[in-house]
Parts: structure tokens; sequence; C-alpha cells
């Protein structure tokens, strides 16, 4: 057998003998990327386990556990981790490095040793925030967007938390930077803009936003800790400060960020529809150019989170008004992989039932989100659970389960090896019931005015609390079994073919699963569409020894 | 790796031959990356521009008084320097270019001392406006003061633009001994010259972020400019407070 990516590398510095300061040391995108997954689902799983004690608090009226103060950095622990250690580099960090290089013939990313530095920093940010934890008053209970004035004047540990997110921040820029310049210059010849995979398109978008997004996010921070450490009074308002500019320069910044988390997932769904549904993709250019427009107009919505923190009528009528035009690009995207969909050969393995999944968990988040969109609405519901019920069925429903559905479509293609088919199928199942029981009660626990970021509540809202709790409880099991599976799939699951699903774009197209350690030995030309197919059938095949068409 | 790279050759289906990029020696791609990286410079200055002239608006009064205080000789002064030592780095990687690589490194050597005088001019800025009593933490700046709040505001921002500015001029003195290093080492080359280009362009983004700092700090107060100011020139005086 040849060797594969696992057997070789190449390092930053010189040629370590040991196994492990290859993994350390290693610049192969596909090795960081593995990298990073590992490290993500240890920090997912630390918060998914502080969100559970938070639900066992909830579990009844009154305090239980934890007081209050420890419920508020308990919250605030969660959502840093969820958002700015887990999924905001996600998909981006994980896929993007491992498959995208694969999928445009390249051989690595433009700046193989800055992707290893990158990496490097992003664990240095996760250390910091981890510190923060233990030193001082202990982690910030600001929740995870810092608000000014309340992050100025608390004694927690706010200055850490910041400097990690801005280090973190850093990393994605960098990370974003790395891939538009490896798709600008490293798309196998042949391959123009609109023959790339749509998960690429995704890729791509989202790199814009993190380049263009994070520095405003970046300098609010330093701006934040300047002002903590020097005083100098941008958004205090006891020095003439103005807390509400910190809202917009956040939000400036975390509203396109939801669009940094969800394009690259959309991408993962452009893939798995087609390639389960044995068909051309429908509308490939109106899906790859919706990406690039909701990049766009995403960046002109945030005002949307202001609603009842004080800005004119006018600002916020417009702001609503935007924020409407996100919808279009995004029911686009909808109804291109439905009508995939229609008359296609469908197979239901466990990546097309993962994205199935989502596709109605997210359009529950995606619905729920334009009724909030409303000024009236979201007045009413603002800061309550209905607003947390939305932004998890959109996170966690749409981003966090595409991400799953990419572990179990990319699986065989990084370890060589395959699942078992059934047992990742109950695993769906476990998560989806569990997942829905846990929030769909919340929505209506927030309309009736359960506020959120509360760790005591009327007794009226028991029994959706209680709900959620086993749903909770359901879900995270799921979690747990679906995790199992795809180990015991690496350790002893049958070994694979370089192209299991009879997939069609060119991560598929490989002399040997695992890949060999530059990739495609040969680079092919490529003068095709991504996704042709003909009866079911890929069209495109090739000889692998020269990457020259036989079909 | 080390070893030399060969790109390789991709052919279609007619048999044509198509040179394939590779990431090694990608002088294109290694310069689009740094500029997109100047971009992100771009946006972080430009959302404490959009801080200031906030601010500005909400206290156009203070914001002239408060500018009006600053010393505009040795601001000035700062500002030809910087635009010198842009032009010494611009000549530089002609230099390099052209093949003079002695020529090339006196040039950056230029532009590092006047980097230095410029942080040395910023030093003694900084400490005329600490014995007035305007400083970070410190007498007129303290919450309790009765500095009108615009006026805070403004060298609140000006000390943390001004210090990240300056921040950035450190940083470009660090990577220019490293570009002499490398270029002693052989490493950066007339043939081989991405990173001295790429210095070269970080050097020219900071110059170009102080050409908007300078104005909206120093100049939009000095209306009232005198006579006397001038004089100071002739007659000694360290500082523009009145
Ligand atoms: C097992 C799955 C999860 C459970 C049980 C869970 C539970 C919770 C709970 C109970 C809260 C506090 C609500 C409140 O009192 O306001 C919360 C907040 C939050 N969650 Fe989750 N969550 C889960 C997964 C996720 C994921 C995957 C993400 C994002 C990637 C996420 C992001 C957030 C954020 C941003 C907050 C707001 C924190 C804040 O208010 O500062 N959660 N979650
Ligand atoms: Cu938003």
């Amino acid at each position: 057998m040849s060797k594969t990516y696992f057997d070789e590398t190449h390092c930053a510095i010189g040629h370590p003998k040991s196994t492990f300061m290859q993994w350390m040391l290693t610049i192969d995108h596909k090795r960081i990327g593995i990298m990073y997954a590992a490290v993500m689902f240890v920090f997912f799983f630390v918060a998914v386990f502080t969100a559970f004690a938070m639900r066992l608090e909830l579990f009844a009226p009154g305090g239980q556990y934890m007081d209050g103060n420890t419920f508020n950095q308990a919250f605030t622990l969660h959502g840093v981790i969820m958002i700015f250690l887990f999924i905001i580099p996600g998909i981006p960090a994980i896929f993007g490095n491992i498959v995208m290089p694969l999928m445009i013939g390249a051989k690595d990313v433009s700046f193989p040793r800055l992707n290893w530095f990158t990496f490097w920093l992003y664990i240095a940010g996760c250390c910091i925030a981890l510190a923060s934890l233990f030193i001082g008053e202990g982690v910030a209970d600001t929740g995870w967007t810092f608000y000014a004035p309340y992050s100025m004047n608390t004694g927690t540990n706010v200055i850490m938390a910041l400097v990690a997110a801005f280090v973190l921040g850093f990393a994605s820029i960098l990370t974003g930077l790395n891939f538009l310049v490896t798709i600008h210059r490293l798309r196998a010849p042949g391959m123009t803009f609109f023959k790339m995979p749509l998960f690429v398109w995704g890729i791509y978008a989202t790199a814009w936003i993190q380049l263009l997004a994070t520095p405003v996010v970046g300098i609010t921070l330093v701006l934040a800790i300047l002002e903590k450490y020097f005083g100098i009074g941008i958004f205090d308002p006891a020095k003439g400060g103005d807390p509400v500019l910190f809202q917009h320069l956040f939000w400036i910044y975390s509203h396109p960020a939801v669009y940094l988390m969800i394009l690259p997932a959309f991408g993962i769904m452009s893939e798995i529809i087609p390639t389960f549904s044995r068909k051309e993709v429908f509308g490939y250019r109106t899906i790859a150019l919706s990406s690039a427009s909701i990049a766009g107009i995403g960046y002109l919505v945030w005002g949307h989170h202001l609603y009842t923190s004080g800005m004119s009528d006018i600002a916020k009528t417009v702001f609503s008004f935007l924020t409407f035009f996100v919808a279009i690009p995004t029911g686009v995207k909808f109804y291109d992989w439905v009508a995939t969909m229609y008359q296609g050969k469908i197979v239901l393995s466990t990546p097309m039932i993962w994205a199935l999944g989502t596709i109605i968990t997210f359009a529950i988040g995606g619905i729920t989100g334009v009724t909030i969109t409303m000024i009236g609405m979201d007045v009413h519901l603002q800061d309550t659970y209905y607003t947390v019920a939305h932004f998890h069925y959109a996170i966690l429903g749409g981003v966090v389960f595409l991400l799953f559905a990419g572990m179990h479509y990319w699986f065989p293609l990084v370890t060589g090896k395959m699942y078992n088919e059934t047992k990742a199928k109950i695993a769906f199942y476990l998560n989806f019931i569990g997942f829905n029981l846990l929030w769909f009660p919340m929505f209506i626990a927030g309309y009736y005015g359960m506020p959120r970021r509360y760790f005591d509540y009327l007794p009226e809202f028991e029994i959706y609390h209680q709900l959620s709790f086993y749903g909770a409880v359901i879900f995270i099991a799921g979690l747990i079994y679906m995790f199992w599976v795809l180990f015991k799939g690496w350790t002893k699951g049958e070994a694979t073919t370089p192209n299991p699903w009879n997939a069609t774009t060119l991560e598929w197209h490989l002399p040997s699963s695992p890949p060999p350690l530059e990739n495609h030995s040969k680079v092919p030309y490529v003068d095709f569409d991504p996704y042709e197919y003909k009866h079911g059938e890929p069209v495109v095949k090739f000889n692998y020894e020269t990457m020259q068409r036989i079909d | 790796m080390g070893h030399e790279y060969v790109p390789e050759i991709a052919i279609d289906r007619d048999g044509n031959q198509h040179e394939v990029q590779g990431w090694q020696g990608d002088f294109y791609g290694g310069k689009l990356g740094f500029w997109l990286f100047m971009l992100t410079e771009v946006m972080m200055f430009g959302a404490m521009f959009l801080a200031l002239a906030y601010y500005n608006s909400l206290h156009p009064q203070d914001f002239l008084d408060a500018s009006a205080a600053l010393n505009r000789l040795l601001g000035g002064t700062n500002t030809v320097i910087l635009l010198v030592s842009a032009l010494t780095m611009g000549l530089g990687l002609l230099r390099m270019r052209a093949g003079d690589v002695k020529g090339a490194k006196l040039m950056i050597w230029a532009t590092i001392i006047l980097a230095v005088a410029f942080l040395v001019i910023k030093g003694f800025e900084w400490t005329a406006e600490y014995h007035h009593g305007i400083f970070l933490m410190h007498d007129k700046l303290l919450p309790e003061s009765s500095l009108p709040f615009g006026q805070k505001l403004f060298y609140g921002l000006y000390f943390s633009m001004t210090g990240l500015h300056g921040f950035h001029i450190i940083i470009g003195i660090g990577l220019m001994l490293w570009l002499l290093k490398r270029i002693n080492a052989g490493k950066v080359s007339p043939e081989h010259h991405i990173l001295h280009w790429n210095i070269a362009l970080y050097w020219d983004i900071v110059h170009l972020i102080w050409v908007f700092v300078f104005p909206y700090y120093y100049m939009i107060g000095a209306d009232g400019i005198q006579m006397s100011d001038f004089s100071m020139i002739f007659g000694g005086g360290t500082n523009g407070h009145h």
C-alpha cells in the first residue's frame, strides 16, 4: 500500500522522529484540520456539560445547586466556549482545512506554515480563556457579548476573556486570509470560479467575512481592554462614553459572524444533497452567488440586535427592512436544495439524513428569526427564551448539525474507514428527538415571558424547563453515542475505497483512501462541472495514474 | 523540504499542457496575502476613526479645544519624518529590484533611523503632556476631574490611537531588522524579494494611517493658529499648550 498522510508529513521545523512531535509540528492541512477537530470537540463537550449543569439548576424553581452569580458565570463560559472556541472557527478550521484544498486540487493551502502558526495561536487563545477560570475573581459573568458598562465594572476576570477573544479573532483572520489566497491562487488548471464545488464557495464567502469583520470586533475588544486598564472612557458613561457604541461595534462583527458560521455549513449541505440525490445540483450559480450576497447583506443588518437599546425609529425601521432581505438568498438556497432532490435517486445514508433533519431544524430557526426581525415582536420577545430557542435552533440545529453531517460524509475520506451505518442512524434519531424536545418548549415559555439568563423562575414555567431537561438528557446521550460510533468506526471499521458515495467532486478522486501526503499525486485538468450525474452515475472518470479523463 | 520546486503539468483532454500553480514560490500569492492583511489593519483603524467621528459630532467644541492644545510642531515634524521614511523605504525596494543590495540595505537603515527618531519625538510629546496633567489614569483625565466629557474622550482616543500607531512603528523596526538579517543571510535577494516587498507595503500602510491621524488630532483645532506659535520654533518654546 502506498503511504498516506498518516504515515508521513512535512513539519514546520526539521524532521522530528517521534510521531507525537510530527503531529505537533505538522504543516499538512489535513492533519491540522484533524487537530482542530480534536481540540474543538473537547471544548464542545466542556460547554455541553456546563449547559447541562444549567439545565439541572433550572429543573425546578428556586436555587438548587448554584447561586445566581455562579449561574451568570456558567452561561458566560458556555456562550464564550461555544461561540468563540467552537463554532466560529469550527467548520472553516476543520473542513476548510481538510477538504477545501483537496476540492480545488491544491497540494496544500497557500501558506502552510502560517496555517500551523494559526493553529497554535488558536490554542494560545483557548489557554487564555481557560486560565481566566482560575485567575482573579474567576471567569467573566457578563455573557458572551461583554456589554458595557457592566463589563467595565464587574470584578470578574473580563480582561482575560477579552484578550482570549482577541487572540482567537486574530487566528480567525489568518485562517480566512490563507483560504482566500489559496482559493485565488491554487485552483487546479481549468477550474474557474464557477467550476468550484459549492463548499468552496461557502468557505470563500466566509473568508471575506473573517477578514473584513473580525478586525472591527478586535479593535472593539482592544478599546474595552484599554478602558478597563487605563480608564480611557470610550464606553463608560461616567466618563462621557456611550455604551450603545460598544453594542454597535460589537454587532457589526457579531452579526456577520453568524453568517460566518452558517455559510460553510450551507456549503456542506450543498455537497451532500446532490451526492445523495445522484443528480446535478439545481441552480448552481444561484447557490454560489447567494453565499456571496448573504455575506454582503449580512454586513448591513447588525442593528436588529439593538431595537431595545435606544436607537432612532428610522434606524430601527431601516435595519428591520434590511434584515428581511437576508431571508431571500437563504430561501433561494432552500428551494434549490429541494429542487435538487426532486426526482433524484435519493440514497438515505447517514450524511443525507443529517442534512434532511437540518433542513427541518434550520427552517424553524430561520422562520423564528424572521419573526423577531419585526420590531414590535422583538420588543416583546427580546431576552426571553424565545430568542434562546431561536438561536439554538439556528446554530445548533443548523450549523452544528451540518458539521455532524459533514463529519459522517467525509469520515471515509479522512480515515479510510467506514462507521456502522445502522448505529450512526440511531445516533441521529436520538439527537434529533432530544434536540427538539430540548428546545421547542422554550419557544412557548419565552412567548409567555420566561426571561433568559435567570437562574430562578415562576412556577408556571416549570413544565417547560422539565421537558427541556429530559430533552437535554436524550440529546447528550445521542451526542456521546454518535462520537462513540465514529470512534469505533475509526479504530475497528472496514476499510473503504476512495469514493464510497459515488460523489463527483475532486476530493473523492484521490489515488488512495486516506489520501497521500500531497493529495492528488497528479493534478487533473478541470474542464467539467462539479456535479455531473447521468442516470444516477457520475459522468467524469479518471485514470488515477495520469489523472486524465477516461469517460 | 529545501529542494527546488518543479512546477507540475496537468494535461487536458486534447493533450495540451497546463502548468499547475504550487504554493511554493508563489510571489503573487505572497503579495496578495499581505495586501489582504493590510486590509484588516485598515478595517481596524477605520473602526476607531468611526468612534472618533461619532464623538466629534457629539462634542465638536470640546474636540476643537482639546486639539488646539496638542503640540502641532512636534506632530508636524513627525509627519515629515514619516513621509521621508516612506520615501527611503520605497527607494530601498527599488534598489533591491535593480540588483543593488548594498544600496537597499543602506536605505533600510535610513528608514530605521527615521522610525526611531519618530518614536523619540513621540516620547517627548507624551512626556510634555504628562507634565501638563494630561495622561491616562492621571490628573485631568480621571473621572472626577472637571475637564469636559468631550475633551476626556478626545484624549482617551488620542492616546489609544497614537499609542497603537507607535506600537506599529516598533513592530516595523523589528521587521526591518529581521529583513536586514535575511538579506545578509542571502535569503532575500533581487530575485527573491517578496519579504522586502511586503515590509515596504507594511511601512506604507503605517505611514498612511498617520496621514489620517495627524490632521484629525492635531489640525482640527488649528484655525486659531498664531504667529506666536511659530515663534516657538525659534524662541525655544517646547509645546503648544496655552
Ligand atoms: C447540549 C446542547 C446545549 C444546551 C443544553 C444548551 C443550553 C443552554 C442554556 C441553558 C443557556 C442559558 C440560557 C439563559 O439562561 O439565557 C444557553 C445559552 C447559550 N447557548 Fe447553549 N446549549 C447547548 C448548545 C449550544 C451550542 C451548540 C451553542 C453554539 C454553538 C450554544 C450557544 C449558546 C449561547 C451563545 C448562549 C447565550 C449565552 C449568554 O447568554 O451569554 N449553545 N445554552
Ligand atoms: Cu444578527
